[in-house]
């Protein structure tokens, strides 16, 4: 199995960007990710069930929930995410330049 | 095309150079980094408090349609410079990517372009790592709002 290329094919779906960045910032059952999103319920656990499969999320055992972790060890270079993440600062950058040609001072 | 924007990671090492160059003279460059409703615009986050002096310090939020809490940062200011520099820590509440120093400097280069250099210091190789790999994540989407969009279906 090619798990670089599934792991940028996982990513690629915007539903399964916000539940990564959800979990990133705090460990949740399979329920609360699903109360987040208007999706059906069936939805959501198909592409959790992509995410696990790919190892961005891990599962594990709190009491008797299951919470859903965000494994960021699966994007092992990181050499080949310093393009995107080059990108994400050139559009903020971009943004602050364009705001400020357009700024009148305050004289 | 020559890239405006440019990033440099070495393996092993829990830092970051980022620099950009403007199309902008030095004081607006600056300008956009001390005005808290420019900072606002560009960053889309509430700028909640702001101290542009030495051992000030600075707190920013991004709330959903809700009042939903989806981003909070907070750091404090140890050198504020006009024009020069600013040096300060960063961190992202609620998140597993610890405190950054972040210092930045500012410089012209002709009256109508100027020069941002970003030296960001992690706590770990790991948390550094971490940070490109998220930033790789949000990047993807065409536009921070479009993720923002998609979070604020969320509750």
């Amino acid at each position: 199995m090619n798990l670089r290329r599934d792991v940028f094919q996982a990513i690629a779906d915007p539903t399964r960007r916000a539940i990564l960045l959800l979990v990133a910032s705090h460990a949740m059952t399979a329920g609360a990710i699903a109360a987040n999103f208007d999706t059906a319920r069936p939805t959501v656990s198909k592409h959790l069930a992509i995410l696990i499969e790919c190892e961005l999320l891990e599962q594990r055992q709190t009491g008797r929930e299951i919470y859903y972790h965000f494994n960021p060890n699966k994007m092992k270079e990181v050499a080949e995410f310093i393009e995107p993440f080059r990108k994400m600062w050139d559009d903020r950058f971009n943004k602050l330049e364009n705001i400020m040609k357009n700024y009148k001072p305050k004289k | 095309m020559e890239q405006k924007t440019k990033i440099n990671i070495e393996d092993g090492k829990q830092e970051m150079h980022i620099t950009r160059e403007f199309d902008l003279p030095l004081d607006l460059l600056f300008t956009a980094y001390v005005e808290p409703d420019i900072i606002e615009q560009w960053m889309t986050s509430k700028v909640v408090k702001l101290e542009n002096k030495k051992h000030g310090s600075y707190q920013l939020q991004k709330k959903d349609d809700q009042g939903n809490l989806l981003f909070a940062a907070n750091g404090v200011i140890h050198e504020f410079i006009p024009n020069k520099k600013i040096t300060r820590t960063f961190e992202m509440e609620n998140t597993p990517f610890g405190v950054q120093l972040e210092v930045y400097e500012f410089e012209s280069l002709t009256a109508d372009s100027s020069r941002l250099t970003m030296h960001v210091i992690y706590e770990s190789v790991a948390q550094r790592d971490e940070v490109v790999k998220i930033g790789m994540i949000k990047g993807m989407s065409m536009a921070h709002d479009r993720i923002q969009k998609a979070l604020n279906q969320l509750k």
